[in-house]
């Protein structure tokens, strides 16, 4: 199982979700990515296209400077 | 056994996409969802850059629609090739620069490219016959058909009965009666629709879904292409013209000046692609350059600045200007009286 880190900051509603979703697609189930935001939306957002989607939302935090970072467990494929 | 059938329906994260997808899902047809997003989608977070805002509910509306209904969601980015369509659209812009039958068009073309791609069987829209004055009407709506290569394979449930059979209904992979005869700009039909299959929470977006239908969103963008010479955008002057105040003082270069706390922590994230400003001696905005300035420019970019301040009736502000990837200098000014800027700077 790999980590891996995506930077999604300075991206407004709704890229930081495409790029997680883009970025997810090629990654096998198990794998778990750190998202970096400074959408305060995307706490809600990537946590919801998670759930429609068959994936795991493991963490979220903002951090002192204001940024956001959610950690993304990749589900199993389902097609 | 028949084959389950499968539709793509265009969500916006409005109600009448949500309908439309309810409609089908409830005869039995396999539904995903995708959501294009041009650039110009009115999204609340981008709302939610002014502080004031803030309460609002922070929640992209497809994906809020697509989990209530339980359906998968694909958003597709689409800034790059949408760019064309703003440009130069064939059948023109609405009241402002909202290339409305333009976008209808492409939009069901790239969900019929991906319904290709994926072995889906047809593409459903919540449009409604009447309800926009470009791309919603009785002879506009089979130029969609048409001009996307959708032609049969879209199918309109709000509005079904009124308009020919489309694949789906022919072939018996659903019912025609269980279909809808929607018209007109009234909203009623839809929100007794929506009352019935219990649906009480819906977006009901003010001014629609798209800043291109704005016009002071309009006016900005017009005056992006004249003052470059050229009909383009990167996605940052997109985003840039949702936020701020917009003053042109000299044809060659505009400011951009932050109303509140919100849109000036959003301008600092591009205080690097700017030469910018700032207020020292009284709390005031950030204040981005787009252009090239020279020394004459400058002066009155730091006025410009100190009236936007807590200082503006001060005998002089001190103004600290960082030109992009230069060093900081400092001015003290007087700020510009409000006789001495004319109506015409703010765009």
């Amino acid at each position: 199982m790999a980590h891996h880190q995506l930077d999604a900051r300075r991206l407004l509603c709704p890229m930081p979700v495409i790029r997680t979703q883009n970025f997810v697609v090629d990654l096998p189930p198990g794998d778990t990515v750190e998202v970096f935001c400074t959408d305060h939306g995307a706490l809600n957002d990537i946590p919801a296209w998670c759930r429609i989607n068959g994936h795991e939302v493991i963490a979220s935090r903002t951090g002192a400077s204001g940024e956001v970072v959610v950690t993304v467990r990749v589900g199993a494929k389902s097609d | 056994m028949a084959r389950q059938r499968k539709a793509l329906s265009l969500i916006s994260g409005g109600l009448d996409s949500m309908l439309a997808t309810r409609v089908i899902m409830d005869q039995g047809i396999h539904v995903e969802g995708v959501n294009f997003f041009t650039g110009f989608c009115v999204e609340g977070h981008t709302h939610a850059i002014r502080k004031k805002d803030k309460a609002k509910p922070k929640r992209n509306n497809a994906l809020w629609v697509a989990e209530t209904l339980g359906i998968k969601l694909h958003i597709v980015d689409v800034i790059d090739e949408y760019k064309d369509v703003v440009i130069n659209p064939k059948h023109g812009y609405g009241s402002n620069l909202n290339p409305c039958l333009d976008c209808k068009c492409f939009m069901v073309r790239k969900a019929h490219e991906w319904i290709q791609e994926h072995d889906f069987d047809f593409i459903i829209t919540g449009e409604v016959i009447g309800q926009r004055p470009m791309s919603q009407r009785r002879d506009t709506m089979p130029v969609i058909q048409r001009e996307s290569g959708a032609e049969d394979r879209l199918l309109r449930p709000l509005c079904a009965k009124n308009l020919p059979e489309t694949l789906p209904e022919r072939e018996g992979w659903l019912q025609r009666e269980n279909l809808f005869d929607f018209s007109g700009r009234g909203r009623k039909p839809q929100i007794a629709l929506a009352r019935s299959l219990g649906i009480e929470d819906y977006a009901q977006p003010a001014g629609g879904c798209c800043f291109l239908t704005d016009e002071a969103y309009s006016v900005k963008l017009d005056d992006l292409w004249r003052s470059r010479g050229t009909r383009d955008y990167e996605l940052d002057d997109i985003m840039l013209l949702k936020v701020g105040r917009h003053l042109r003082p000299r044809p060659h270069f505009k400011l951009i000046v932050g109303r509140e706390e919100g849109e000036n922590n959003f301008l600092e994230g591009y205080r690097k692609q700017f030469t910018h400003l700032r207020t020292l001696s009284h709390p005031g905005p950030l204040v981005l350059v787009d252009g090239e300035i020279d020394a004459d420019d400058l002066h009155l970019t730091a006025r410009i600045a100190a009236r936007y301040s807590k200082g503006r009736d001060a005998a002089s502000v001190e103004v600290e200007i960082v030109p992009q990837g230069g060093e900081p200098q400092r001015l003290l000014v007087p700020p510009l009286a409000g006789d001495d800027m004319p109506d015409n700077w703010l765009l």
